[in-house]
C-alpha cells in the first residue's frame, strides 16, 4: 500500500484515496466548438506511459480534495503532489 | 532407548507434556516442537511426499522445512493443515497427525502399489492427462486428488477469533538472531521506536544452536540473555516472537504475522489466536538468516537423512540426538560444528565425507583433531534404507548410519527483499544471490552473505565459532539423477530439471512452473539455487545467466483467518440500516439488499404469499394511501451563491429560473452522454438546494459532483454535503395521502392551489421540523416528509396511528413505477442509455449551450435511428410475467445463434391492471410500437406486443390532485 502526500494533509495510506485519473485534460472551455472527432480525443484518449505519470487522485477519505500527483508507473515512486489547478 | 542427552538444551526437563501423534501418545518437555520431541522418542517418519508418498523424515529445524507437515486438530472445529512440525510447539494434549498417507505413515498403499509412480515425469501436470480429454474428470482427476496433495482444508466454520494492529515504526527488524539482536540494540539506543520480530518461539536464531561460542566474554547464550533484557526493558522497542514478517507491501509496508494463542493448551479466551501487524517502517532492517542447502545425490529424502544445522539445533537447542551412529556428507565447515558438537555429546561419528579435495579450516582441524574419521574429495552418491536410512554411499563404499547429515553451505533468504523489488547480484564466493543496496531498508547477517557470526555481530567480540565456508549446488559429481531429490516438497528431482531442459525449457520461470519446483508452502528455500545450479550446467551457462524465479508473498502460509481479521460474517459487509428499520422488522417486512442497505421489500400479513403482499401494498397505494420508508434515497445539500449555475451545469435541465419552494426531476449524465443518475432536486433558499439522488448512487454522485466543482469549475462559489443520514424520508402516497397526514402538519398549506405537485413547503408534523416535499414516485397524489433522522421512527408511528395507511416495500413501489413508466437508473439503464433512448428528451434544456455530457449527445453514434429505446412490452397471454433481462427477437424461427434485438428491463404481474407488464430496451423501438415481438425461453416462446411504455394514467391527471 502506497504512502500518498496529500497537498493538504500530509502522507497517508493509499486507501484513504481514490485513483481518478490522469491529470491536466481540461474540459474545453467551448465543447460545441469542437469537432467530433476531438471531443472523442477528449472523452477518451488517454496517455498509458511506462514511467513518469501525471495523474490525479481525490482524498475521499480525507480531506476530500482532488490533487495531481507524478509517479512512476514502473517504481510505484511518487515523485510529487501538487494541488488542482496548479502545473507540474 | 531415549534420544534425549544428559543435560542441556532449551526445554523443561522437570515437567512431561503429553501429546499424541497419528493417535500414539508421547511425551515431551515444555520448550520442544513436534519435531524434536518425536525425535526424542527416536521417531524420524513424519510424512509421505507428494507425487510418490516416499516416507520422509524432517529435514530442517524451522520454517524452511519441506516434508514434516502436520495436521493439527486443536477440538472444536479448530483445525489447520499444512503446519510445519518444526513450528509446531508441544503442550498438553496437543493432537497432529501426519498427511499424505494411506493408509498408514508406515504402510502406504500408494507407494506399494506404485499408484502414482506411473505419473512421474516433469510436466506430468501438462503431458500425462492431456488425453483422452474425457478421462480427465473420470480417471485422472480422482485418482490425483486422493494420491497427491497437501493438507485437507478443515470443514467447519473457524471459531477462533483473529485481530488486526497497525504500527508505525523508524526501525522494523525482521529476524532476532546475532544481527538482528545487535542492529535492534543499535537503534533503540537513539530513542527511536523499534520493533523486533522473530518467527521462531525464542529469539537468537543461530545464536540458539551454539555450543562453544564466546561473545563479549561470556557465552553466547549469556549474552543473549542479557541483550533480550536489555531490548524489554526498553520502552521504545517492541519484541514481537512467533510473529513471521510473510510480506512486503510498497512504502515500507510489511505484513506480520503473530501467532499469539497456537502453542497454549488452555489460551486465555480473551486472546485472538493470531494477530495481522500492519507495520509502515521507516527503515526495515533485514536480518532474515540463512537456509543450508541439502545436497542433491540419489535417495537423499529417506527418513534419517537431514541437514547438518538441523541436527545441531535439535541437539543444542532441544537436547535431542538424531541418530547413534552419524554420517556427514559436506561441502560447508559448518558441518564439522556439527559433528564436533554431536561427537561430544557421545554420538558416534562414522564418517565425514567433504567433497572438497583440500578443505581447510578450524573446524576441520579440530575434527581430526578429535579423532573424527574426515574423508577428502569423499562425494555422496547414494543411500539404502527404507523407513529410515541404513547406509551412506561413498563411490563405492558403503557406510552404515542411522542417520545422514549433509551440508552444500547455506542460501541467503532473499524473500523480503526480492518482494520489495530490491535487486540482486550474484557473489562468486559464496555461490549465491545477494541483496543489493535499496534505498529504506538495508540486509545484514547471513542473508547479506555474512555467514560468520563474527560478521554479523559488528562491535562485538566473538570467540569459539566455526565459519561456514564452503558452497555446492547442483547435483553431486558423479552422482545419478534419478530420484535425487532438489524440490522434496513438490517431489521434483534431478532427472525432472535435465528433462525440462531437453524438452526445450529455458527460462527459469518456464522450468519451474514446468516441473513445479519452488513452489506450494516451502517456496524454494531448500531448492531454488541447487535447482538453478543444475540448469544452468545443463545448459552449459552459469547461475547469474539462469536467473532467480521470482520470490512473491507470503514467505511461508498465512490463515485466511488472519487475513480476514474482524472483517467476517456481519462485519464483512457492514449493512446499512434506515431509520425505520426496527419498525419494519417489527412488523414482519422481509428485507432486501440494495447497496448495502437493507431495505424492506414487504410487509406480508398472516398466510399471505409475496405476490399476495405486493398486490395488497399496490392497491392500497391506488385506491387509498400507502406509507413507504424512502429514506435511503442519497441526498446532497448545494449550498452558495453559484449553487443553481453550478445544477444548471451538472444536470441536462434548467435551473437558474428554478422558485424558491419548486421541485425539478433532474437528469444527470456522465462526461459522454449517458444517463447516471437522477432525484428530485428542491430549490430551499435563493441560494440552498435539497438535491436527492438514487440509493446506490449516493457517493458516486457527491464525487462527481466534486470532481466539477474543485477541478473544472472551481470559480463557483458552492459547497456540497452528504445528508443523506441526517433525513429520515416518510412517503406517503395515494388518494388518501393529503387527509392521512393533514391532522399532524402544522405552519403547511396542504391545499393543491397552495402546494401543488412538485413543490416543498418547510414546516413542522407532530412538531417536527420538516422539509415537506409534494412528490410522487407512483402516479398518485404523494407526499415525501423529511425530518431528521432521529424523529423518524416517532413521526412513522403518529402517522401509522390514523389506521388509514399502509406501509408498502420496494417490490410495490417498483411495479407501481413501472406502471407509470418511471425508469430506475440501473435497471433500464446500464450506463450506454441516453436521454433519448428512455424517451426524456425533453429533460434536455434547448436554452443550454452547456452542461456536463451535452456535447456527447451530438456524436453520430448517440443519434443512431437503431439505438436501444424504452418500450413497455405486454404478452399475449396476460398471464404471462416475462423475466427481467430476457432477450426479444424479431423472428423466432431464424436459425440459432438468433439476433437479439433488445432485452426485457423490468417486469411484474400488475394487480391494478389485472395483467403483466414489462419495461424492455428494443433497437428503433419507438417505430415498432404497435409490432408483435418474441422472447425465446426454455420450453416455449412468448408472444409480445410493443406499445408505449405507460401503463397507468398516462396523462398523469392523478398527481395533480
Ligand atoms: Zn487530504
Amino acid at each position: 500500500m502506497l504512502v500518498i502526500p496529500c497537498p493538504h494533509c500530509g502522507p497517508r495510506p493509499e486507501n484513504e484515496f481514490r485513483y481518478a485519473g490522469e491529470a491536466h485534460i481540461a474540459r474545453p472551455a467551448d465543447p460545441e466548438a469542437l469537432s467530433d472527432a476531438a471531443w472523442a480525443d477528449f472523452l477518451y484518449m488517454r496517455g498509458n506511459p511506462k514511467g513518469r505519470h501525471a495523474e490525479r487522485w481525490r482524498h475521499v477519505h480525507g480531506c476530500g480534495r482532488f490533487f495531481n500527483c507524478i509517479r512512476d508507473t514502473v517504481t510505484d515512486r511518487i515523485e510529487r503532489t501538487y494541488p488542482a489547478g496548479t502545473a507540474p | 532407548m531415549s534420544w534425549r542427552t544428559v543435560s542441556g538444551g532449551r526445554i523443561d526437563r522437570s515437567r512431561l507434556v503429553q501429546f499424541r501423534f497419528d493417535g500414539k501418545s508421547y511425551a515431551g518437555h515444555p520448550g520442544d516442537t513436534l519435531v524434536s520431541a518425536l525425535l526424542a522418542h527416536g521417531v524420524h517418519l513424519m510424512g509421505r511426499s507428494f507425487k510418490y508418498h516416499r516416507p520422509r523424515g524432517v529435514l530442517a529445524a524451522g520454517s524452511e522445512e519441506p516434508n514434516a507437515l502436520v495436521h493439527v486438530d486443536r477440538g472444536g472445529g479448530r483445525e489447520t493443515p499444512n503446519l510445519r512440525a518444526t513450528q509446531v510447539e508441544i503442550y498438553e494434549g496437543l493432537v497432529a497427525t501426519s498427511q499424505n498417507r494411506m493408509p498408514s505413515l508406515r504402510f502406504d498403499v500408494g507407494q506399494a502399489v506404485g499408484l502414482v509412480a506411473r505419473f512421474l515425469p516433469a510436466g506430468f501436470y501438462y503431458k500425462t492427462f492431456m488425453w483422452p480429454a474425457s478421462f480427465w474428470k473420470k480417471a485422472y482427476e480422482p485418482a490425483l486428488r486422493a494420491a497427491a496433495g497437501l493438507g485437507r482444508a478443515p470443514v467447519a466454520a473457524d471459531p477462533d477469533r483473529y485481530l488486526r494492529r497497525y504500527a508505525h515504526c523508524e526501525t522494523l527488524v525482521v529476524g532476532g538472531g546475532a544481527a538482528g539482536i545487535v542492529a535492534a540494540l543499535q537503534a533503540a539506543a537513539s530513542g527511536a521506536r523499534v520493533m523486533l520480530c522473530d518467527e521462531g518461539a525464542a529469539f537468537g536464531g543461530g545464536l540458539l544452536d551454539e555450543r562453544d561460542a564466546m561473545i563479549d566474554g561470556r557465552p553466547a547464550e549469556a549474552w543473549l540473555g542479557w541483550a533480550l533484557s536489555e531490548l524489554a526493558s526498553r520502552p521504545n522497542v517492541t519484541l514481537l516472537a512467533r510473529t513471521t514478517a510473510f510480506g512486503w507491501y510498497p512504502d515500507n509496508l510489511i505484513g506480520l504475522a503473530e501467532r499469539v494463542t497456537d502453542h497454549l493448551a488452555m489460551p486465555d479466551p480473551k486472546l485472538p489466536r493470531e494477530r495481522l501487524w500492519q507495520v509502515r517502517a521507516r527503515e526495515v532492517v533485514i536480518a532474515t538468516g540463512a537456509h543450508e542447502r541439502p545436497l542433491v545425490f540419489p535417495d537423499n529424502d529417506r527418513p534419517g537423512i537431514m541437514l547438518a544445522g538441523a541436527a545441531r539445533a535439535y541437539l543444542n537447542r532441544y537436547g535431542v540426538k538424531p541418530g547413534a551412529r552419524v554420517v556427514i556428507a559436506t561441502a560447508c565447515d559448518s558441518a564439522y560444528a556439527a559433528a564436533l558438537d554431536l561427537h561430544a555429546a557421545g554420538v558416534m561419528i562414522a564418517a565425514i565425507g567433504d567433497l572438497r579435495t583440500d578443505p581447510r579450516s578450524p573446524g576441520v582441524d579440530a575434527a581430526r583433531a578429535a579423532g573424527l574419521p574426515v574423508r577428502t574429495g569423499a562425494a555422496i552418491t547414494g543411500s539404502t534404507g527404507g523407513l529410515r536410512v541404513t547406509g551412506a554411499l561413498f563411490g563405492t563404499e558403503w557406510v552404515a548410519c542411522d542417520c545422514l547429515l549433509m551440508s552444500g553451505g547455506w542460501t541467503p533468504s532473499l524473500h523480503l527483499h526480492s518482494q520489495s523489488r530490491g535487486k540482486l547480484g550474484f557473489d562468486p564466493a559464496s555461490g549465491a544471490f545477494l541483496p543489493l543496496e535499496t534505498a529504506g531498508q538495508r540486509s545484514i547477517g547471513a542473508c547479506a552473505g555474512m555467514f560468520d557470526l563474527a560478521d554479523c555481530m559488528p562491535g562485538h567480540a566473538v570467540m569459539g565459532s566455526i565459519a561456514p565456508n564452503g558452497t555446492h549446488a547442483g547435483l553431486v559429481k558423479g552422482a545419478k539423477a534419478k530420484r535425487a531429490f532438489v524440490d522434496f516438497q513438490n517431489d521434483v528431482t534431478a532427472r525432472d530439471l535435465l528433462l525440462a531442459t531437453q524438452e526445450g525449457f529455458r527460462a527459469i520461470e518456464h522450468v519451474k512452473r514446468y516441473t513445479t519446483t519452488g513452489m506450494a508452502t516451502d517456496q524454494g528455500k531448500t531448492s531454488a539455487l541447487n535447482a538453478l545450479a543444475i540448469v544452468a550446467e545443463r545448459l552449459g551457462t552459469t547461475v547469474p545467466e539462469v536467473g532467480l524465479t521470482t520470490f512473491r508473498p507470503p514467505y511461508t502460509p498465512v490463515t485466511f483467518g488472519t487475513i480476514a481479521g474482524a472483517s467476517r460474517g456481519a462485519l464483512f459487509d457492514p449493512e446499512r440500516r434506515a431509520p425505520m428499520h426496527d419498525w419494519a422488522a417489527g412488523r414482519g417486512a422481509v428485507f432486501e439488499d440494495v447497496g448495502t442497505w437493507k431495505r424492506a421489500r414487504y410487509f406480508p400479513a398472516p398466510g399471505e404469499t409475496m405476490a399476495e403482499a405486493v398486490a395488497r401494498e399496490c392497491r392500497a397505494v391506488r385506491t387509498q394511501a400507502g406509507i413507504f420508508d424512502a429514506s435511503t434515497l442519497g441526498k446532497i445539500e448545494v449550498v452558495g451563491p453559484d449553487a443553481a449555475e453550478f445544477l444548471h451545469r451538472m444536470y441536462t435541465n434548467a435551473w437558474l429560473k428554478l422558485a424558491v419552494g419548486r421541485c425539478r426531476y433532474g437528469l444527470m449524465l456522465s462526461e459522454a452522454g449517458f444517463v447516471m443518475d437522477d432525484g428530485v432536486v428542491g430549490r430551499i433558499a435563493e441560494d440552498r438546494f435539497h438535491v436527492t439522488t438514487t440509493t446506490g448512487g449516493a457517493a458516486r454522485v457527491l464525487h462527481h459532483m466534486e470532481d466539477y466543482l474543485q477541478t473544472e469549475f472551481p470559480g463557483l462559489r458552492v459547497w456540497l454535503t452528504s445528508t443523506t443520514e441526517q433525513w429520515a424520508v416518510i412517503a406517503v402516497q395515494g388518494p388518501q395521502a393529503r387527509a392521512a397526514i393533514a391532522p399532524y402538519v402544522q405552519g403547511i398549506d396542504l391545499s393543491p392551489s397552495a402546494f401543488p405537485h412538485m413543490s416543498l413547503r418547510i414546516g413542522t408534523i407532530c412538531g417536527v421540523p420538516t422539509r415537506l416535499f409534494r412528490v410522487s414516485f407512483t402516479g398518485e397524489l404523494g407526499f415525501e416528509i423529511n425530518v431528521p433522522a432521529e424523529y423518524g421512527p416517532a413521526v412513522w408511528a403518529v402517522l401509522m396511528e390514523s389506521g388509514t395507511l399502509t406501509p408498502y416495500g420496494t417490490e410495490a413501489m417498483h411495479v407501481l413505477r413501472a406502471e407509470k413508466g418511471f425508469v430506475i437508473v440501473g435497471q433500464e439503464t446500464d450506463g450506454t442509455v441516453t436521454p433519448d433512448d428512455l424517451g426524456l428528451s425533453g429533460m434536455i434544456a434547448a436554452s443550454k449551450r452547456d452542461f456536463v455530457g451535452k456535447r456527447s449527445l451530438r456524436r453520430p453514434d448517440m443519434l443512431a435511428a437503431d439505438r436501444k429505446q424504452l418500450v413497455g412490452l405486454l404478452t399475449d397471454d396476460p398471464g404471462i410475467v416475462l423475466e427481467e433481462g430476457a432477450q426479444i427477437v424479431e423472428d423466432p424461427r431464424q436459425p440459432i445463434p438468433m439476433r437479439m434485438i433488445g432485452h426485457v428491463t423490468s417486469s411484474y404481474p400488475s394487480a391494478t391492471l389485472g395483467r403483466s407488464i414489462a419495461l424492455a430496451l428494443v433497437e428503433g423501438g419507438r417505430a415498432r410500437i404497435g409490432a408483435t415481438l418474441y422472447v425465446p425461453m426454455p420450453g416455449q416462446t412468448i408472444a409480445v406486443r410493443v406499445v408505449a411504455p405507460v401503463f397507468y394514467d398516462p396523462a398523469g391527471d392523478r398527481l395533480n390532485d
